[in-house]
This record gives structure tokens, C-alpha cells and sequence, in this order.
């Protein structure tokens, strides 16, 4: 009996020791004081660096919490319980989140960096008019590829995926919007297509692919891609900028049929409580300055135009990853195709999935 | 012991029960009965019942059926070398203990060390039997599933054999009986009950296996467990996911019902 | 046993523990890469053990993944003890295997679906998300377990041993403290232990209930993921699983000193 309470003791005394240290850590870091910003973002998804910055010009002290999809994000701002000031969603997020009414309105008056973004980014049909969401990041969907082995195939459609030559060589990253947009496209389909005789038509192509496929995965397609585990993938424009960065020999390209053009834009949760904080941080990240070290740091494509001029011509003149106007022409923005619809595309990916060999 | 007593103690557990247990069963039953739109609707169970999920669920049966043969045929005789050993008790430990390290981290080492350049591949390179796809293949995916769960298939084997009375085997000995005969006719029999445990304790979370199914085994497996995670956290259908909770919660309650009576099943996990 | 046999089956031990960890080690053995992946080790580096030090968020997160495990544990095990002696004492049949299904179904139920529907419940409820939503649902799902490791311990005690203590006179604070607590003593440490387990390796649950700013080590590893493991996770990892290998040898070989039989209070 006493070895039990003894323990027992012990354990509660080692937990409250411990606490005690966190809290020391905790407040020596400035995570406890009055004037906090709380951003949810996605993981490594900003220069830290820059977070110093603007604790720095504003004494705001910023609590970085990561999420992994947006539907985790979007659970977490629906059922409340949590303040986060500034989150960062996808664009087909925005207007689920719109719709269900977890977004405050922005200040623009209090965005004066906001003249700094393209003018081909703003007023898109998601929130046509910003009032609730500002570009942070933008990029497409197309294929990264590994010129040495893939031999004499070169790149330039969604149907090269299907060559036989690249049989069990193919990864294809796990979202099911991507996927069967992809085969949407390769028949001349728009991805946002909602008839059901095309997407049975995209279904029965895609099945085609799968002798080809050598795994469906998720982010690990980066680690895998550039460990040369498969000639070709479908992939998201960052993540083939990260792989790239990893293994130089790889290659991206958008396919002429069209494709995907993905936004990630910052927001103000209806969660938000520290309203002026929010507004600062987004305007902090709009500096054209700003956002120029941020791409270098995240590698994604910026939306802003004074950015871009200040980023050396190897990133800027990329037209992997900044398309010219014509190509841009045929890229498509994902609607919201409503629930019912999502849950049957993710529905036709699920059989794609169980298709066997 | 006093009843009053006994209740005092009750009433913690119970409290725990009725909030933890039953509100979240409660729950679950209650949202699958509501569709994406949230309209009330036998729509997701009219849906269980079409060949895309049926053959998922035949499929889970199945890879759960081979996960628990091979963890079996491996902890088996790992548990009884264990009785054999000194220090079993730390041996023990030692098994259970890779279990703490994130299983995410182990996933990766896996994908590391299963690669088309991977360490297996060099070894079978050297040894001259040339490089095999291992990742992303069903013998991958069953490796992995039995390294996880193996822990849970050796403690109640463990347990049922340090339980067994060792003269028993000495006697079939003298008694001329083979070692195998001996195995058959004795040991085994005795340690049926931890066996039988420790299928419980592997069959059903097996059964819902995620992440590993899309991490080792590239979406190429598509378990329950996968199902309910996409529909809870991509298609946010949570009535589609409760839907296949309660067949999985089903399917839990019938197979404790088969390996007998209740008093046993999981309790057998650690009964010496 | 012929000696042939000894070496055979000591080689299937060797096998078993060496794929066991096998992992483990290669994930050890990358966290020492100065060449910056789980790839193509370049050349020994230490740099990755400095980041983990330096980097007082992730040390915070390892410090409350360890507070909410062992206060959870804690606190399970003390419910769970109080719960499993209650069952034990109940003598009808069906309302004892009613409560032991229910106290099952946690443990079998796949955590996606434990995390989602307590953070409802947590909604519905009114509890602010961080400290307090993940120490109630780690404890919530660590109870069953202790049961189920204290249970098959009070049966095994038997009758006879509490009426003799009740015979002697010995009230019923008595029975406990001097009888059933020190009897099923082995059966606490391992469901304490197990919970322990349960809590360090949790990801889903977690994932779901947390939030304003708290984290655990096994959510922060996954959202960091989207960029590929940094190997600094490795570093921490090899640092956490050294302290662990040094603690269970340290407490096996403390409890066998101060304990016989043999070990008897880490059987898990």
C-alpha cells in the first residue's frame, strides 16, 4: 500500500513539477501575456523569420498552430472553442466556410498592402468581391517527372500518364477533386463537371491508369519523388517546387488540356478575437518586401506583383510556376460543387481506389 | 464487501460510462441517420449495402483475417522462447516498448528502409536475388500491420502460457508422447484462452486500420478504418462515417459474443 | 533442451527483437545525417540534437505530451481501480457483462471516431479546447484499460483471503488498504503503464479535442509532416526512446531488488 501511494505521489509531483516548468518556458517565450495573435496555418507554411519580424514591429506576440487539411481546420472553427485570429484555407474551403457563415468581413481600409496583389488574383469567383479573403499563395495541379526514367516520353498531356511505358510508375497524390479533375480534363471536361455520363466517362479512363499506378499517397509523394521511387506523379505546383528543390533532376509541367488553379488565401475566423491584430498581420504579410522573403522561404507561387519584381529573375521567370497569360486562360478555379456532389466525386475515387490491378 | 461501499466505487466508473461510453455510442447511432445535408434519411445505410462498400468490407475481413494468422504464427512461439528465457519480465518490456516510439516516424523508417533504394533492396541486391518492389504491396502492408499489433498478440499468449502448469508437460513426456503431439495435445489447448484473446485484441482494431493503408500500402488497401477517417475528415459525410462505425461497432459486439462468454474475451489479455 | 535447439531458438528471439526495432534504430541512426533527410547519409552531425534544445516550442509540447500522460494515467488508474473492484463485487451476471461491453467497446472503437465524437460532446458542454478537453478524453479512454488489467488480478485473489480479514475484524477501509489494494498492486502498475502507453502514442484523439495553442508531441510531429520529418523529430525521438530504454531497465531491476518474486510488478 504505501509503495502505491508513494508512487502515486511521485507521478502527481513529477506532472505538477513539469507543468510548472512549462509555465516558466511558456511565459519567458511571451506566449502567456495580453497581446496575442493566434494564426492556423498549415505546417512550415511561413519563414519564421518573418513571424520574429512582426512581434517585433508591433509587440503582438503570434501563436503559430499548424492544421493538416482544411476539413480539420474547418471542424475545429465550426465547433468553436478555440480562438484563432487569422487562418490560411484553400480556395473551395472559403466558400464552404463562407456559406456557413464562419468568416467576419475584412477592413480593407485597414489593408492598404492590398494594392500590391495581380489584379488576375482578386475578385475570383469564390469571394468575388475579397470581402472576406486575401491571396497569401497560388499554384496548379500538374505532373512532375523524372527525365531519366522515363526514356524517350516526354510531357506535354494528361494522356502521357497513360503510356504503357510507365506501367506501376506513377504516383498520384490522394484528393479526390485532383484526381478525377484529372480525368475530366484529359477528356476535354471542365474539372467543375457535374454530368454524371462524363464523370462514369472520367471513372472508366481512370481506371485504365491503374496498372500504371504505383501508389496513391499523400504528402510523403515529395520524400518519394525525389527518391526516385517513380518516373512520373500528379502532383500540387508547391509541392513539385519542394521536390525539385530536393532532387534537381526532376521536371514539372501543367498539361495543354488545363488544369487546376489552387489559392491559398488568409481569412478572419469568426473565432477571431484579436480583430486589429488580424488586420495587421495580413497587411504585415501583403508587404511587398515581405511576401518576396516569404516565397523565397516557402517556394510557393506569390500573388503579388511588387513581389514578384523584387525575387530573382530564376524564380520569377519560371514559367513552370508562373504561367504565361494563354496557359493561365485555360487553368479553372474549383467551384463549390456543394456536398451532395463532393460526396459523390469522393465516392467515384473511392471505387478508382479498389480498382485492382 | 458492503453494497454501499461498492457503490461509492461506482459511481466514478459509471459517471465515466454513461459520458464517455454510451454518449458517444448514442451519438454516432444518431448521426447516421442524417445525410451531407443533414436531412434525417436511411440513405447512408441503403448505401452500406452497395458493392463499393461491401467489397471494402470483405476486403477489411480478409486483411484483417491475415494479419491475425501471421501476428499468431509469429507471437506464438516468440511468447513461449519468452517463458524460456532469464529476465523475461524485462524481455517483455522490451517488446512492447518500440510501441512508444510515434508510429508515424516508424512509417517513414519503413518507407526507408522497404524503398526501390531502400536497405532491404541493397541486401537482396548483394546476395545477388535483385531488386523487388516491397513498398506499396499487399506483403507490405501485412508486414507492417503484424510489426504494429505483434505486442498485443504476445501478452495474453504470454500470459497464458506462464499460467500453465509446466509438470503437465513433463507427464505427456514421460507418457511417450511426441514433442509435437505434446504441443498439440497439451499446450496448445491450455493457452487456447490467450490465443483466442489475443485475436480479439488484433482482429478488431485491424479491422480499422488507417494511414498505414495509405502510407505502406499506397491506398492499395482500403480498409473500414480508412472509409470512416476520409468520411469524418475529407468528405466531412459524418453520416456515412457514423454509419460504418455502427457496423464496425456491430461486428465488435458479435465476435465477443462468438469467442465465448463474455467473463473472457479481452480480460484474457492479461489474465496470468 | 539439445544444444542445436538452444541456439535455434535463441536465434528466433534475435530475429523477432531485431526487426522489432529495426525502425527504431534506422530512425536513430538518420538523426546524426548532416545531409538533412532519412536518405544518403552524408556525414555525422550533432546539429539536429542542438536544434531540439534550442527550440522552445517543441520542448513546451514535450513537456505537456509527458504532463497529460502521467496525470492521466494517474487519474485512470485511479478510477479504473475503483471501477474494476466495483464490477468485481457485483453478483448478478447480466448487469456485470453489460458494463464490461461497454467498458470494451472504447478500446476497440477506431479513434478517429473516439476524437470526433468527444469533441462534440466537449462542444455541447462548454469546454474551452487545450489542456483540460485532452487530459479528460486521455483519461476517458486509458479507464478500460486499467480495468481490464486489474480485473483478471481480483479474481485470482478469490474469496476466502477477504472473509478471513472481515473474520479477523477488519472494516471495510481496512480490507482494501491491508488486503485487495496490496494483492492486486501488480495488476495498478500494469494498467498504469499500459495507459501511460495509450496516452504517448495517441494521435487521433488528441488531434481532435486540442486546440488554442496546446499541443502534443504525436500532433505536432503530424503537422509537420507536410514538409517531410525534419530530423530534429528524429533527435528528439532517439533522446525520448534512450530515456525510456534507461527507465523501464532502471525499474525492472529497482522493483526486482525491493520485490519477490521476480518482476512481478512490470508484467504489462
Amino acid at each position: 500500500m504505501s509503495q502505491l501511494v508513494r508512487m502515486f505521489l511521485l507521478v502527481f509531483l513529477a506532472a505538477f513539477g513539469l507543468m510548472y516548468v512549462t509555465s516558466q518556458l511558456n511565459s519567458s517565450a511571451g506566449y502567456s501575456g495580453g497581446n496575442t495573435l493566434t494564426v492556423y496555418n498549415w505546417g512550415d507554411y511561413i519563414d519564421p523569420e518573418l513571424i520574429a519580424q512582426f512581434e517585433e514591429e508591433t509587440g503582438i506576440k503570434v501563436i503559430y498552430q499548424t492544421f493538416d487539411s482544411n476539413e480539420a481546420m474547418m471542424t475545429k472553427i465550426k465547433q468553436g472553442g478555440t480562438t484563432f485570429d487569422v487562418a490560411i484555407p484553400s480556395e473551395y474551403a472559403i466558400s464552404k466556410m463562407k456559406e456557413d457563415n464562419l468568416l467576419l468581413e475584412l477592413d480593407h481600409s485597414k489593408l492598404p498592402n492590398l494594392e500590391h496583389i495581380d489584379s488576375r488574383f482578386m475578385h475570383l469567383s469564390f469571394d468575388p468581391e475579397n470581402a472576406y479573403s486575401v491571396p497569401y499563395f497560388w499554384g496548379t495541379v500538374g505532373i512532375v517527372f523524372n527525365p531519366n526514367l522515363v526514356g524517350d516520353l516526354t510531357f506535354d498531356s494528361w494522356d502521357d500518364l497513360w503510356d504503357e511505358s510507365l506501367r506501376n510508375n506513377v504516383f498520384l497524390l490522394d484528393g479526390a477533386r485532383e484526381v478525377i479533375g484529372m480525368g475530366l480534363n484529359s477528356l476535354g471536361y471542365s474539372l467543375n463537371d457535374t454530368n454524371e455520363e462524363h464523370l462514369q466517362e472520367a471513372l472508366a479512363k481512370l481506371s485504365k491508369l491503374t496498372p500504371n499506378v504505383k501508389a496513391i499517397v499523400g504528402d510523403e509523394i515529395k520524400m518519394l519523388m525525389a527518391n526516385e521511387e517513380a518516373a512520373a506523379g500528379l502532383v500540387w505546383s508547391g509541392d513539385a517546387s519542394e521536390i525539385m528543390d530536393e532532387n534537381e533532376d526532376l521536371d514539372y509541367i501543367v498539361p495543354e488540356e488545363g488544369s487546376n488553379l489552387w489559392f491559398d488565401n488568409m481569412v478572419i475566423p469568426k473565432t477571431a478575437r484579436n480583430l486589429e491584430g488580424a488586420h495587421q498581420f495580413i497587411n504585415f504579410m501583403l508587404d511587398p518586401e515581405v511576401a518576396a522573403q516569404n516565397t523565397e522561404y516557402v517556394g510557393y507561387s506569390t500573388p503579388n506583383k511588387d513581389a514578384l519584381t523584387l525575387l530573382p529573375e530564376d524564380i520569377s521567370g519560371d514559367e513552370r510556376f508562373y504561367p504565361d497569360e494563354e496557359l493561365t486562360e485555360r487553368l479553372e478555379v474549383y467551384d463549390n460543387l456543394g456536398p451532395r456532389m463532393l460526396s459523390h466525386y469522393n465516392e467515384l475515387f473511392l471505387e478508382f481506389k479498389m480498382h485492382r490491378k | 464487501m458492503e453494497a454501499r461501499a461498492r457503490n461509492l466505487y461506482l459511481v466514478p466508473y459509471v459517471l465515466w460510462i454513461v459520458l464517455f461510453v454510451i454518449a458517444p455510442i448514442l451519438l454516432i447511432a444518431y448521426y447516421s441517420f442524417f445525410n451531407v445535408e443533414g436531412q434525417f434519411t436511411f440513405e447512408n445505410y441503403q448505401k452500406f449495402f452497395t458493392p463499393v462498400y461491401l467489397r471494402m468490407t470483405l476486403s477489411s475481413f480478409w486483411y484483417a483475417f491475415l494479419i491475425t494468422l501471421f501476428s499468431l504464427l509469429v507471437a506464438y512461439p516468440t511468447a513461449y522462447l519468452l517463458t524460456k528465457t532469464k529476465h523475461k519480465a524485462l524481455w517483455l518490456l522490451l517488446i512492447i516498448l518500440p510501441s512508444w516510439i510515434n508510429l508515424l516516424l516508424k512509417a517513414y523508417a519503413f518507407i526507408g528502409l522497404f524503398g526501390t533504394y531502400g536497405f532491404v533492396n541493397t541486401v537482396l541486391e548483394v546476395t545477388g536475388i535483385g531488386t523487388k518492389q516491397i513498398l506499396f504491396t499487399d506483403f507490405s502492408f501485412v508486414f507492417v500491420s503484424v510489426y504494429i499489433f505483434i505486442p498485443f498478440m504476445i501478452l495474453p499468449v504470454y500470459n497464458a502460457l506462464e499460467k500453465m502448469n509446466p509438470t503437465l508437460i513433463d507427464a505427456a513426456r514421460d507418457l511417450g508422447a511426441s514433442p509435437w503431439m505434446t504441443f498439440r495435445r497439451v499446450v496448445f489447448p491450455l493457452t487456447i484462452d490467450g490465443v483466442k484473446a489475443g485475436c480479439m485484441a488484433v482482429f478488431i482494431p485491424a479491422l480499422s486500420l488507417f494511414m498505414i493503408t495509405r502510407l505502406i500500402a499506397g491506398n492499395r488497401v482500403i480498409t473500414l478504418g480508412t472509409a470512416i477517417e476520409q468520411h469524418f475528415l475529407v468528405t466531412q459525410d459524418w453520416g456515412m462515417g457514423a454509419t460504418i462505425a455502427v457496423f464496425l461497432i456491430i461486428a465488435m459486439a458479435i465476435l465477443m459474443l462468438l469467442t465465448g462468454n463474455r467473463k473472457r474475451g479481452l480480460i484474457d489479455i492479461v489474465k496470468r | 533442451m539439445s544444444k542445436g535447439k538452444w541456439r535455434l531458438s535463441n536465434l528466433y528471439l534475435i530475429a523477432v527483437f531485431v526487426i522489432l526495432y529495426a525502425p527504431i534504430f534506422y530512425l536513430m541512426f538518420y538523426s546524426f545525417n548532416s545531409g538533412g533527410a532519412m536518405r544518403n547519409f552524408e556525414g555525422f552531425t550533432l546539429e539536429y540534437y542542438g536544434e531540439v534544445f534550442q527550440d522552445t516550442r517543441l520542448l513546451i509540447i514535450v513537456l505537456n505530451t509527458f504532463v497529460i500522460a502521467l496525470l492521466s494515467a494517474a487519474i485512470s488508474t485511479i478510477i479504473g481501480v475503483m471501477g474494476a473492484i466495483a464490477i468485481h463485487y457485483i453478483r448478478s451476471n447480466r448487469p456485470k457483462g453489460t458494463l464490461l461491453t461497454l467498458n470494451n467497446v472504447l478500446i476497440v472503437s477506431p479513434d478517429v471516431i473516439i476524437g470526433a465524437s468527444f469533441l462534440i460532446l466537449f462542444t455541447i458542454a462548454g469546454i474551452q479546447l487545450g489542456f483540460v478537453s485532452v487530459l479528460l478524453s486521455h483519461i476517458a479512454f486509458s479507464i478500460p484499460i486499467v480495468v481490464i488489467m486489474v480485473l483478471p488480478k481480483l479474481q485470482e485473489m478469490g474469496g476466502s483471503l477477504l472473509d478471513a480479514a472481515r473474520d479477523l475484524g477488519a472494516s471495510s477501509w481496512q480490507v482494501l488498504t491491508k488486503v485487495i489494494l496490496p494483492y492486486i498492486k501488480p495488476g495498478i502498475f500494469a494498467g498504469f503503464f499500459m495507459a501511460l502507453t495509450y496516452s504517448l502514442d495517441d494521435f487521433a484523439v488528441t488531434f481532435f479535442v486540442t486546440g488554442n495553442g496546446f499541443s502534443t508531441l504525436s500532433v505536432e510531429i503530424y503537422s509537420r509532416a507536410r514538409q517531410g520529418v525534419s530530423l530534429s523529430i528524429n533527435a528528439l525521438s532517439t533522446l525520448i526512446f534512450l530515456f525510456t530504454v534507461l527507465l523501464v531497465i532502471g525499474y525492472y531491476f529497482i522493483n526486482r531488488r525491493n520485490n519477490r518474486p521476480a518482476g512481478k510488478g512490470v508484467r504489462a
